[in-house]
């Protein structure tokens, strides 16, 4: 069981790469990583999550604490995320106030 | 961890151990509230137990088959029948736990204590080890359910329990594996909770604005030793009326569920129903477990406290007015107070709109099965705080032979499932005679059962999960059984059916239209009626169960709903679209208070009789047709619906009431007419070139609707 979230701040925006498996013991890591990007006022989230593994209950808990610990009109964006997270995202109901994207865009 | 405080806060000086038990750091928990509840640094376990002499927990990582700790609680961490403990340390997100119970085993007595078993939590919010949908047991494992922890914390936006009122409500009772199982559906995930929401869009387009949901608390499907005789295949416990977690949502009802996440896929389902403008009822199953009686299984009450939780004879052996072989004591203090958790639960923690009571009489009675004039349970759940906007709906009998519709422990506030309802119609429509009082005093709101409740106290229905579907009903004269393996011998005798000449599947053109034309005759009188309307998914697009009235133990294509029969009944779906509809734009049909109580509105009397000749119903016992005209003044509009039904086999002509000047009749449906003229959109009738006169075809409904007369220009 490993995690490790990394976060780059450019443009206004915050692009944090999760690499590992998501859980109760991890998702305090990210959830500090959230607070420390809306301090900075970016516009924009970005979730690299093509490493990400796995994704508990409390890692979905992430989602909805960044949609709510950003101002309002931030966008959070998940990019690569793999199909069986993806899927857990969706059948619970936390896609709703995030953007899924298949893959970085290139450039 | 030596994490960075953002804030630091001054901590509570308990969020710490003071002993270790079996290597865990533990406290002396609260004993309330019951349950397994996150606490700072850990998890608080309370456990009741009135006649368990000591208890021990039983922890799990989950998804492992042998304990990883066994803690005692301490005599010290008791106080009066309650085991209270705080465990430190736990991560709430992979463990799983159960209770070793220790006390006497004399069934003379009433208890079961074994501390060989370990328990499930009564109050477990998750239940884990049958995630899978009608996997075989594995030993040693078989009893084993493990209880688990879920995070209560969910995203719900702005939603909040849609409080709409009663008596505009048309509920739509449909069971969440069957809806979405059958390939035809195309959902993603289907037999699921999530499967439903892919679904949602068709209960929009339907028009319904309620779903009542077949049991979702955790059950045992396996829980059936029967097989089919005609096949070989096992049977299932598919319906679940069997609940063995009453506070945790099916595992195996969530696509989710191995991930442990059923609670927020859950969750998500309501959100989602109440954003398309639905509410949610639970059909909840109070009156017994799934433990079965004396010689049943034992998964948790009965191991915990047996002779608290279930109704005893004084020889110990369990009362059975369920029907099940147990039957829970709902009326002892500490039962009572298990289910007004529990529904709180399921109202704050999951925004359900209402609750639906599974054989509600049993829980009008006393410890010692005696009915009880003033139910406790019933008046509390009644005037519950917590529950005073959910819809508290009776299924207002037993299996013992109570039946207590129009006379429920009501408190002017439980509505019940209307059985005299659903018996008259059918009896009407077949055309027994003699029914004609009958019809007009059940499309009234049934003032007889329910005068100072008011109308939405009447839950009207023609069928029911329990039962013909509503193609059966008019296909069938007997119930067909045979696959349940009991010799067709289990269901009810009674079904008040007619197969319009032909048992079973017919090509004879005849019995077919009539078949079609019963069917519609149904959903219009029920969909006209005062009182609340309730469909059975899959009716409105014409579902068989090939005969069978109790399909409990059937999971397949026979429970399942085809969506095929969207595109093969196509007819019927929009017919069920437009009678939902008409409902929903006419006031008239939807009143909070019955007629005898109703002031005049101006026009005409909110609801009137009519027969042959306008204004002159004939209630003679061989008549066979009756029209109702309902009336209400909406706001100026005069909102005006006139329903004729005919059992008789001859077609009649009808002379009309007289609208005044500037309102005309316009044809809304006409059963007796081949699609696509049998039903019109409302608001888009066509008016009548005949004012004063109509036809009702031959066993039709005939429902006109009055609008100004329109301009030519």
């Amino acid at each position: 069981m490993s995690f490790d979230a990394k976060m780059h701040v450019a443009d206004g925006a915050a692009t944090l790469r999760l690499v590992g498996e998501l859980d109760r013991r991890s998702a305090p890591r990210l959830n500090e990583l959230i607070v420390q990007a809306a301090a900075r006022q970016v516009n924009r989230l970005v979730l690299l999550m093509d490493e990400l593994r796995y994704m508990s209950s409390a890692g979905l808990r992430c989602l909805v604490f960044a949609h709510q610990k950003m101002p309002r009109g931030v966008e959070i964006v998940l990019i690569g995320t793999r199909p069986e997270v993806a899927e857990t995202i969706r059948l619970t109901g936390f896609d709703r106030s995030i953007t899924m994207e298949d893959s970085v865009e290139t450039g | 961890m030596s994490g960075m405080h953002v804030r630091p806060m001054l901590e509570r000086i308990d969020a710490y151990p003071n002993q270790w038990i079996s290597g865990f750091g533990v406290r002396a928990g609260r004993p309330l509230p019951f349950g397994a509840t996150i606490v700072p640094g850990g998890i608080n376990f309370s456990v009741y137990s009135n006649n368990a002499t000591a208890m021990t927990l039983v922890l799990f990582r989950r998804g492992e088959s042998r304990p990883m700790a066994e803690i005692p609680f301490p005599p010290a961490f008791r106080i009066g029948g309650v085991f209270a403990m705080t465990v430190f340390g736990l991560d709430a997100e992979t463990i799983e736990y159960g209770y070793r119970a220790y006390g006497p085993y004399d069934p003379a007595e009433g208890h079961h204590f074994d501390p060989g078993r370990i328990l499930a939590d009564p109050y477990a919010k998750l239940i884990g080890g049958r995630e899978e949908w009608g996997a075989a047991r594995t030993a040693p494992d078989a009893e084993v359910y493990r209880s688990g922890v879920a995070g209560d914390d969910f995203d719900w936006e702005s939603d909040r329990p849609l409080n709409l009122p009663a008596e505009d409500l048309v509920i739509y009772e449909l069971h969440v594996r069957g809806f979405t199982k059958d390939p035809s559906s195309g959902v993603t995930a289907p037999g699921t909770f999530a499967g439903l929401v892919e679904k949602i869009p068709y209960l929009r387009e339907l028009g319904v604005n309620c779903v009542e949901l077949m049991p979702v608390f955790e059950f045992d499907e396996c829980d059936n030793a029967r097989s089919d005789p005609t096949t070989g295949r096992p049977l299932y416990n598919y319906w679940g009326y069997n609940p063995l977690g009453f506070f945790a949502p099916k595992a195996s009802y969530a696509s989710t569920g191995r991930h442990g996440m059923q609670v927020d896929e859950f969750k998500s389902l309501v959100k989602h129903l109440h954003l398309a403008g639905i509410e949610v009822v639970l059909d909840v199953v109070f009156n017994h477990t799934g433990e079965g009686n004396e010689r049943g299984r034992t998964v948790s009450f009965r191991g915990l406290d047996n002779s608290t939780y279930y109704m005893l004879t004084p020889e110990g052996y369990h009362y059975n007015f369920s029907g099940t072989g147990n039957t829970l004591n709902c009326n002892h203090p500490v039962v009572r107070g298990f289910i007004l958790d529990c529904l709180r639960y399921w109202a704050t923690e999951f925004h359900i709109d209402g609750f639906r009571f599974d054989l509600a009489a049993v829980l009008g009675r006393a410890p010692d099965g005696s009915l009880l004039s003033n139910p406790p349970l019933l008046e509390s759940l009644a005037h519950d705080p917590v529950l005073r906007d959910c819809k508290l709906i009776a299924e207002a009998w037993d299996a013992a032979g109570l039946y207590q519709v129009g006379a429920f422990p009501d408190y002017c506030r439980w509505a019940e499932w209307n059985g005299r309802y659903r018996d008259s119609i059918r009896r009407f429509l077949k055309g027994d005679l003699g029914m004609v009082g009958e019809l007009a005093t059940r499309m009234a709101g049934s003032a007889d059962l329910y005068l100072r409740r008011g109308p939405a106290a009447s839950i009207n229905f023609v069928t029911a999960h329990d039962g013909f579907t509503l193609r059966d009903l008019v296909s069938y004269n007997d119930k067909h059984n045979e696959n349940n393996g009991e010799d067709n011998k289990d269901g009810d005798n009674a079904n008040n059916s007619w197969n319009c000449g032909h048992e079973g599947p017919s090509d004879d053109p005849e019995v077919s239209a009539l078949r079609d034309r019963q069917v519609r005759n149904a959903l219009l009188i029920l969909l006209t009626s005062h009182g609340v309307p309730m469909l059975v998914a899959g009716d409105e697009m014409g579902r068989t169960q090939r005969g069978n009235n109790n399909a409990y133990c059937h999971d397949g294509p026979l429970s399942w709903i085809d969506w095929s029969l969207v595109d093969k009944n196509a007819d019927l779906l929009r017919f069920a679209r437009c009678a939902i509809a008409l409902r929903r734009s006419h006031r008239a049909l939807r009143r909070d208070r019955h007629v005898a109580e109703t002031p005049p509105e101006g026009l005409f009397p909110a609801l009137s009789w009519h027969g042959v000749h306008a204004w002159m119903p004939d209630w003679a016992s061989y008549s066979r047709l009756l029209a109702a005209m309902f009336y209400a003044d909406d706001d100026g509009r005069h909102d005006c619906v006139y329903v004729a039904a005919n059992a008789y086999w001859e077609g009649q002509t009808l002379e009309l009431p007289a609208l005044p000047d500037g309102l005309a009749w316009h044809l809304f449906a006409d059963t007796a007419a081949a699609a696509p003229h049998d039903v019109h959109e409302p608001g888009r009738e066509p008016p009548l070139a005949d004012q004063a006169r109509a036809h009702v075809g031959p066993r039709g409904v005939l429902v006109l609707v009055a609008h100004p007369v329109p301009t030519k220009s």
